[in-house]
């Protein structure tokens, strides 16, 4: 069991992981991460499960101190990660002594980075999930985001370290940071809500995103968006992605943190592919809204899907660190035998 | 009721089953069989259901299961439903102490309605509230059936830290803060049990479609409640209701 320490904390930074799922009829959002894309990537980069406890950080990064060694990947948001002052890559499996120390410099591309530890985050599975709810106060690190001060429990490799150290993603998923967003959105569940003019607004204008735009959702200004006859619905359930539209006219994207009903019409949904780009998008950025279908945004997903499990296949066959020597001791404790594979690293 | 159900598309991983546009127990009825069959019969690809007060949403997950083949199977189950026969639902007794510390607006509601606290009292605890949906914060249900002889404004500055387990009167609504939270409910009464408990088995203790009764108790019985809650011996107490939930004896 290793140990993180949190000098800083940074802007928001919180225990992730995808979702607590199979609660949200009483009233449990879902969390997780933002960039479930990220999140994942970040994982698979230090040998983890798809679905374990990581690190997300908002804008400002924390600064963490090592208390053991590690291997950790951050990808996501471009914060410019640096180690001991030293610059470090994004997308790459990094390992960490003891005494090393990891700061962001600020934000470059995106504004939301993932720090995945090789053996996951330490903190208990609160029905179902290692992320952190804060309005109820449960989950991730005692159901609040990280103070200075905090120590963290990481969990223990699972695999040799030559086996993760080194990895690279190469490919690109997104494109972090361009100046205009995006969006491809299937119409729904109150399309018919609106005018024909009010939807014509809504793929022909620039949306700008407000201060108002954190893990609940991102609050748009541009355009006002007509409704046919108020704005006002029974209150029914609300999916990742979805748009709000209130009286005002304005759009609302609703993001992990979203609660799980709601009473304004939903004009469309941010398709799954899509939502990475929201997670990345902060206060000034443009967005633009495409038409899409349910069949291309479920082919989005499968290919997305694909890609990632095509990285997991080539990350898992190649070993990049080159060892030096290998030595291997025959141990007995308690009476058990054991056999240690110690590798020595090419730094 | 809608003649013939809607489905609507809710992004690409969840949609929408809407069974009408108003607030009523015919309509809340079929979505509580609804989301019994779909819970007991597992469906493949389904992740969750969300029932609320007239529609349910249902969480897929895409890499699973067809859109269309989803809705084609749902919507054999929704011709079959006659056909299933449902346990009538609970009703969940929830122990109140009303006034004092615990419910100090119980007064405003007493003056505001030109009744005593004890006539309060009697009507708040003598109905069956049906369980609309639950949303807000983990446990929170929005109940039907309140008499609106007790019926109050909320006040008119709401309070900016509210203890969970406290009993209110919003209008023509009554509720129970799940957890501590910021509101501004004409505060009557509080209950002893948890709405809300992360790490019991089943950590929330309402769901959609069944029913609660409130019962008026001492302060004695609220600490030995309190007590064997913090335990983990209480026993919840719950009783099938008694006509299958086609109650329209309200107000």
């Amino acid at each position: 069991m290793g140990q993180i320490k949190v000098a800083n904390p940074g802007l928001m930074t919180t225990v992730q992981d995808l979702g607590r799922y199979g609660y949200q009829q009483y009233g449990v959002l879902v969390s997780g991460a933002m960039d479930h894309v990220a999140a994942r990537l970040a994982n698979i980069l230090v040998g983890n499960d798809d679905n374990e406890g990581l690190l997300e950080t908002t804008i400002m990064g924390p600064k963490i101190e090592f208390i053991s060694s590690a291997v950790i990947a951050i990808t996501g948001g471009d914060l410019q990660p640096a180690l001991n002052d030293k610059s470090i890559s994004m997308n790459k499996s990094v390992p960490v002594n003891a005494g090393d120390c990891l700061t962001f410099r600020g934000m470059k591309k995106g504004c939301r980075s993932y720090i995945a530890f090789s053996g996951g985050i330490d903190v208990p599975v609160v029905m179902g999930s290692k992320s952190t709810f804060l309005k109820a106060q449960i989950g991730g690190y005692e159901g609040r985001a990280l103070k200075a001060g905090d120590i963290l429990n990481i969990g223990e490799l699972k695999t040799f370290m030559s086996d993760i150290v080194g990895r690279e993603i190469s490919e690109n998923f997104y494109e972090y940071g361009s100046s205009i967003v995006e969006l491809r959105i299937v119409l729904g569940p109150q399309d018919d809500a609106f005018t024909e003019n009010g939807i014509e607004t809504l793929f022909s204008n620039e949306y700008t995103v407000t201060n108002n735009c954190d893990r609940m959702g991102y609050k748009l200004e541009g355009e006002k968006i007509q409704h046919k006859d108020g704005a006002d619905i029974i209150s029914d359930g609300i999916a990742m992605g979805a748009i709000q539209v209130p009286s005002k006219g304005t759009p609302i994207i609703m993001m992990a943190d979203r609660q799980t009903t709601g009473g304004y019409t939903k004009i469309g949904n941010v398709i799954t592919a899509d939502l990475p780009k929201v997670a990345q998008a902060k206060p000034g950025d443009k967005i633009i809204f495409k038409k899409s279908t349910l069949e291309e945004a479920h082919n989005l997903i499968k290919g997305l899907e694909y890609k990632i499990e095509q990285v997991k296949i080539q990350l898992s066959s190649q070993k990049i660190k080159e060892i030096i020597s290998t030595k291997n001791f025959y141990l007995t404790v308690n009476g058990n035998p054991y056999n240690v594979k110690v590798e020595e690293l090419k730094n | 009721m809608y003649e013939k159900t809607k489905y609507l598309i809710s992004g690409d991983s969840a949609l929408n089953m809407e069974f009408g546009n108003s607030i009523n127990e015919e309509i809340n009825k079929k979505i509580r069989a609804m989301t019994l069959a779909i819970e007991t019969q597992n469906i493949f690809g389904i992740i969750e259901v969300v029932p609320t007060y007239r529609s349910l949403m249902i969480h897929y997950d895409p890499l699973k299961a067809n859109y269309y083949e989803l809705v084609d199977v749902l919507k054999n189950m929704e011709k079959n439903m006659d056909n299933v026969e449902l346990p009538a639902p609970e009703v969940i007794e929830i122990p109140t102490l009303y006034g004092k510390e615990y419910g100090p607006d119980i007064e405003n509601v007493a003056q505001h309605n030109k009744l005593t606290v004890e006539e309060v009292i009697k009507t708040h605890t003598s109905k069956e509230y049906l369980i609309y949906m639950l949303g807000f914060t983990p446990g929170f249900s929005y109940l039907g059936g309140m008499d609106k002889k007790i019926a109050t404004p909320r006040l008119q500055s709401p309070r900016t830290k509210i203890p969970g387990g406290s009993v209110g009167i919003a209008g023509e609504e009554t509720g129970i803060y799940s957890i501590a939270s910021p509101g501004g409910w004409q505060l009557i009464g509080r209950t002893p049990i948890e709405l809300f408990a992360p790490k019991r088995e089943n950590p929330i203790l309402l769901k959609s479609g069944n029913y609660i009764t409130f019962k008026s108790i001492d302060e004695e019985e609220y600490i030995k409640i309190k007590e064997a809650v913090e335990n983990g011996t209480y026993e919840y107490k719950s009783y099938p209701k008694e006509d299958g939930g086609v109650d329209y004896g309200t107000n």
